[in-house]
């Protein structure tokens, strides 16, 4: 597949802090590219210098090989993070408006269809609610029959049904041949949409690959999570990790029976115990030392 | 609930002073303001008659007749004696005198300051011959003098807030950063908020003025087109003044601000209220750089004096100018998202 987008060595410097630190990736046609990392990580500050929203401070885009200029203005759709719309416009017109500012033009009834917009055509911006809105900054981002989409942090503050309602429509968007880059901090939407990930900390890429390889080249292991407040034995034999903030402790192993057996007698049940696959999650945290979710 | 109001009171003043770039102008503007009318105003007792003494000179020196040391009448000079009749017709000035022996002088046997004027001239002179000549002619009433500035007032706060401040509000909220991302330019966007503003400009004018007009027989002496040229060029500058004010401001307090700093002076120099004719000449110079002083100069001169449009080209150049360089300016400095 032909790469649709390539960023090589972004730099982005503000005052006391270096945003993004010579960013690299490339991302293929017909592919979703996550961008996963946690709040301030500057993964938007990267997608929105590639947007051309802020000029990079160094690096270079490009788009189907060529320096982004206003055939990447007519061919990107893009859904920020944080934006408001004009107020009394509806959502007819509010969709209607942008589409006039393109050339490419999609067909407004299936972009409609496809968001779930028929019933608020006529509703005021204002009296949208997240989820919503949400839908709406997404038909909006595909007015113009994109071949390439942006989402930023398309997800934050939704609830958990209208995270998932917003997950089949991406997937949709992405069956019919779109190219998406999708920046998130929450790793089960990256590991559910995404191609292909870059983790992002601190400005720096730290890891790039598709969800699986990246957790294959990683982990051998499953992980046995316990409430804190079941340990009554002394675990310092036992290798673990304690994350306090959500009152567990986790054991990454290769041999659950034997771990089971070492836990038995120092925990008081093991009724709230929980085994799962290692996810992005531990992976980051293996990374860096903290948590995605910060 | 006294608690609750403590909260949002509370809130609402920390929120206020740690704006440090609007607290800033919310002192400053008061402050500037303050000193600024005691600069123009400051003078003693406004004087109660206006007398133009026909000269060359720029200043009428007291010492050169006795009648130009009577107290409470400003002696402004006239260098055109049809400019000062004119005046003297439209009860603009109680009485209008030639210096040179024999004295002459042209009052309006309608208008009851220059019947008092009038006494007062002839006492000073004494025994020594004085020619007088009468002047018949309508007053301008101050209604129709303040009607041009009432309505470029308004003008003035729709095109400045109106683009300005909700330009400001747009980089703001995130909307102009989502319109960068299109492929619309910054001239189109500017372009459109100008049109919009403009329209609602001329026919908001335009209704006020018929109504205005309609109810109070206001003067009207030159051509409607004449008119709507200076008010379509007038908006046209004022629009893009407010442009550059709102270029980079992420504030809307401090937007607000800016745009009060901009419009007050303007307000009090540009002759919206009164005229500036026999203020300082400094003020008269600051006067000049407003576009709002042209915009009046320009529409009381088409509608009181019957000017057609040569005789505000120098008017609408100096528009034209500006807007050139505002539209300028903005451009340059035009920010698409907050920084």
């Amino acid at each position: 597949m032909p790469t649709v987008l390539e960023a090589r060595n972004l730099v982005k410097q503000y005052p006391g802090v270096l945003a993004v630190d010579h960013v690299s990736f490339s991302v293929r046609e017909g592919t979703c590219f996550g961008l996963l990392g946690p709040n301030g990580a500057g993964k938007t500050t990267t997608v929105e210098m590639i947007e051309g929203v802020t000029p990079p401070d160094s690096g270079e885009i490009l788009y189907c090989g060529e320096p982004t200029g206003r055939r990447f203005r007519e061919e990107a759709g893009i859904q920020f993070q944080n934006t408001a719309l004009q107020d009394f416009l509806t959502v007819r017109e509010t969709v209607r408006l942008f589409q006039s500012l393109y050339d490419r033009k999609a067909d407004i009834g299936h972009i409609i269809d496809e968001c779930s917009l028929g019933d608020l055509l006529d509703r005021d911006n204002r009296k949208l609610s997240g989820g919503q809105r949400q839908r709406l900054l997404l038909a909006v981002a595909l007015v113009n029959r994109p071949k390439l989409v942006f989402l930023d942090e398309p997800t934050t503050g939704l609830d958990p049904q209208a995270r998932r309602n917003f997950w089949e429509l991406v997937k949709r968007i992405r069956a019919e041949g779109t190219t998406l880059v999708l920046t998130t901090h929450y790793m089960d939407e990256a590991q559910v949409l995404c191609d292909e990930i870059a983790i992002m900390d601190a400005g720096r890429i730290i890891a790039q690959g598709s969800p699986d390889a990246l957790l294959q080249r990683q982990y051998r292991n499953v992980v046995i999570e316990l409430p804190l407040d079941d340990i009554s034995g002394d675990l310092t034999s036992i290798e673990h990790r304690v994350l306090e903030a959500r009152g567990t402790i986790e054991i990454s192993t290769n041999d659950v029976n034997t771990t089971l057996k070492d836990l038995a007698p120092r925990v008081t049940g093991l009724n709230r115990m929980k085994i799962r696959q290692p996810n992005l999650e531990d992976l980051f945290l293996d990374l860096t030392g903290h948590s995605l979710r910060t | 609930m006294l608690r609750r109001i403590y909260a949002i009171f509370h809130a609402r003043n920390l929120e206020f002073v740690r704006d440090r770039s609007s607290l800033s102008w919310n002192i400053i503007l008061p402050v500037a303001l303050m000193f600024g009318l005691s600069f123009i105003f400051g003078g003693g007792t406004p004087p109660e008659y206006t007398v133009g003494v026909l000269q060359s000179g720029d200043k009428v020196h007291p010492g050169s007749h006795p009648f130009l040391a009577t107290r409470y009448v400003q002696f402004v000079p006239v260098k055109n004696l049809d400019e000062g009749m004119t005046k003297v017709a439209r009860h603009q000035l109680d009485l209008l005198i030639r210096l040179e022996e024999p004295l002459r002088y042209w009052v309006n046997p309608e208008s009851p300051r220059g019947y008092f004027i009038e006494f007062a001239l002839l006492q000073s002179a004494g025994t020594r011959q004085v020619e007088k000549a009468q002047i018949r002619g309508l007053p301008v009433r101050y209604i129709d003098w303040v009607l041009p500035g009432i309505l470029g007032m308004n003008m003035m706060f729709s095109c400045l807030f109106g683009v300005g401040y909700v330009v400001v509000r747009y980089r703001k909220n995130g909307f102009l950063k989502r319109l960068r991302a299109t492929p619309l330019r910054s001239f189109e966007f500017v372009a459109a908020q100008m049109a919009s503003r403009l329209m609602l400009i001329i026919v908001i004018t335009a209704f006020v003025y018929a109504g205005t007009s309609w109810f109070l027989s206001t003067r009207m002496e030159g051509s409607y087109l004449t008119l709507l040229v200076i008010t379509v060029l007038g908006a046209i500058s004022l629009i893009s003044m407010g442009l550059v004010v709102a270029a980079r401001v992420t504030s809307e307090e401090l937007a607000g601000g800016l745009l009060n700093l901009v419009t007050w002076p303007m307000m009090m120099l540009s002759g919206v209220w009164f005229s500036l004719e026999g203020t300082d000449a400094w003020v008269q110079r600051t006067a000049g750089i407003f576009p709002l002083t042209h915009i009046l100069d320009a529409a009381r001169a088409v509608m009181i004096d019957g000017a057609v449009f040569p005789d505000v080209l120098p008017q609408i150049g100096v528009l034209c100018v500006m807007s050139a360089l505002f539209l300028t300016v903005a451009a340059l400095i035009f920010r698409w998202r907050p920084r």
